[in-house]
């Protein structure tokens, strides 16, 4: 069994997760029309591509938010695509972490309290929580803005404190959807840096969709979402 | 640079004088900056001598233009290779991209597969200057910063280019 009290499937050599030849549409628009790609153990991978081309329909898929109608999704040996629904929360609440372009914390809840939910609806005691949360707010340069709430920070604090949020669990995979989206250049850029870094101290995978290609410049690799399928941008050589 | 490869690659499309070359780059790529004949003569000196195109009997009222270039099976192999290889990432590449785009459209061959190759020869170098200003001083991440901000004008320049590339091979293509 998996830590997400899922059966082991057969999994796929070298990938964590992986989406293979997967179709979506919503009502009679295909979003996406064939999809494949795949993401190893602590690799961040920006998915990219025009708006409208199928890349946020990409990263749903893979973090089991929306099912595909044909192919298939796995997670570290699991089919995610078939999971019931209770597993698949349960999977998106224990092993993955979320950010979203525009932080989306919750306005009634304190800064750390933002940070702390993903522990406290994991059914970790609140005190142990809070101590939990607060030990990210140095580390994203947020020390002193705790008791905060999300009306009262600026959109690069409000959105450490989402990667916080999304980071907290210590997931295996961070799903970013245009995280920097809603940020100036330099905020963005400091976002960046603190993602890229907490990521990769903590060995979390990252799958980023970005139409920004000085975000994309984060990850190890990049794919590219067009009419619905991915494109692999692996240059075999460079002439001058 | 770009320029034996244009001619290389307007030879491809169908043998041609010097003039008729000349007149066919301005119109394409010279873009306010014509070719001179003296250059155009002289690339296709050196593509025959590399044995890249072969000169074709003076026709009557002889004279260098009245020469016919033909491109060699070399000579397509070469433009081949050329149109699918990525640049070297790097500011101010504009013309090149563009002649790659045009030759390739013109000549029937994938310019989305280039831009594509070209689209990760350029991540691959802004991943280098974001690594550069990573760990890097200051002055090394404000140098980085011109490099990464002129490569992003040009990857927004080549998702612009691919999404018009039905339009624009409707404009090159005879």
């Amino acid at each position: 069994m998996t830590a997400a009290g899922l059966p082991a499937g057969p999994g796929r050599r070298g990938c964590l997760i992986e989406a293979l030849d997967i179709v979506r549409s919503f009502g009679q628009t295909p979003a996406l029309r064939g999809a494949s790609v795949s993401v190893a153990a602590g690799e961040m991978l920006a998915i990219m591509g025009p708006s409208g081309s199928g890349k946020s329909t990409l990263l749903h898929c893979l973090s089991g938010i929306l099912i595909p109608e044909t192919g298939e999704i796995w997670f570290d040996g699991s089919r995610v695509d078939t999971m019931p629904e209770t597993a698949r929360s349960t999977l998106r609440r224990q092993r993955f972490g979320f950010v979203f372009q525009f932080g989306q914390l919750v306005p009634e809840l304190t800064a750390e309290e933002n940070v702390a939910l993903p522990l406290l609806l994991g059914g970790i005691r609140r005190a142990q929580a809070l101590q939990d949360a607060r030990a990210w707010f140095g580390r994203l340069g947020l020390d002193g803005l705790e008791q905060r709430r999300s009306g009262e920070l600026s959109g690069g604090q409000a959105q450490r404190v989402a990667l916080a949020r999304g980071l907290v669990t210590r997931p295996e995979v961070l799903f970013a959807d245009e995280p920097t989206g809603s940020l100036d250049s330099l905020t963005g850029e400091q976002v960046m840096n603190l993602l890229a870094a907490a990521a990769r101290d903590q060995g979390t995978a990252v799958v980023l969709v970005t139409h920004e290609p000085r975000v994309a410049a984060y990850a190890d690799r990049e794919v590219v979402v067009r009419d619905g399928k991915v494109t692999s941008l692996s240059p075999d050589r460079v002439v001058s | 640079m770009s320029v034996p490869f244009a001619l290389l690659g307007l030879l491809e499309r169908e043998p041609s004088h010097g003039y008729d070359l000349k007149r066919d780059y301005d119109a394409y790529f010279g873009r306010g900056k014509p070719l001179p004949f003296g250059q155009v003569y002289a690339t296709l000196g050196r593509l025959a001598r590399d044995g890249l195109v072969v000169a074709a009997e003076a026709e009557p009222g002889a004279g260098p233009d009245r020469k016919r270039y033909v491109i060699t099976g070399q000579g397509v192999t070469e433009v081949e290779a050329w149109l699918t290889e990525p640049v070297e990432a790097e500011p101010h590449l504009q013309t090149v991209l563009f002649v790659k785009v045009v030759l390739a459209l013109m000549l029937g061959r994938s310019a989305e597969r280039y831009l594509d190759t070209q689209r990760g020869a350029h991540l691959r170098r802004m991943r280098e200057l974001t690594e550069l200003k990573r760990t890097g001083s200051l002055v090394d991440a404000l140098l980085a910063d011109h490099g990464l901000f002129h490569l992003e004008a040009d990857l927004r320049w080549i998702d612009m280019t691919a999404a018009r590339l039905s339009s624009l091979a409707e404009v090159v293509r005879p």
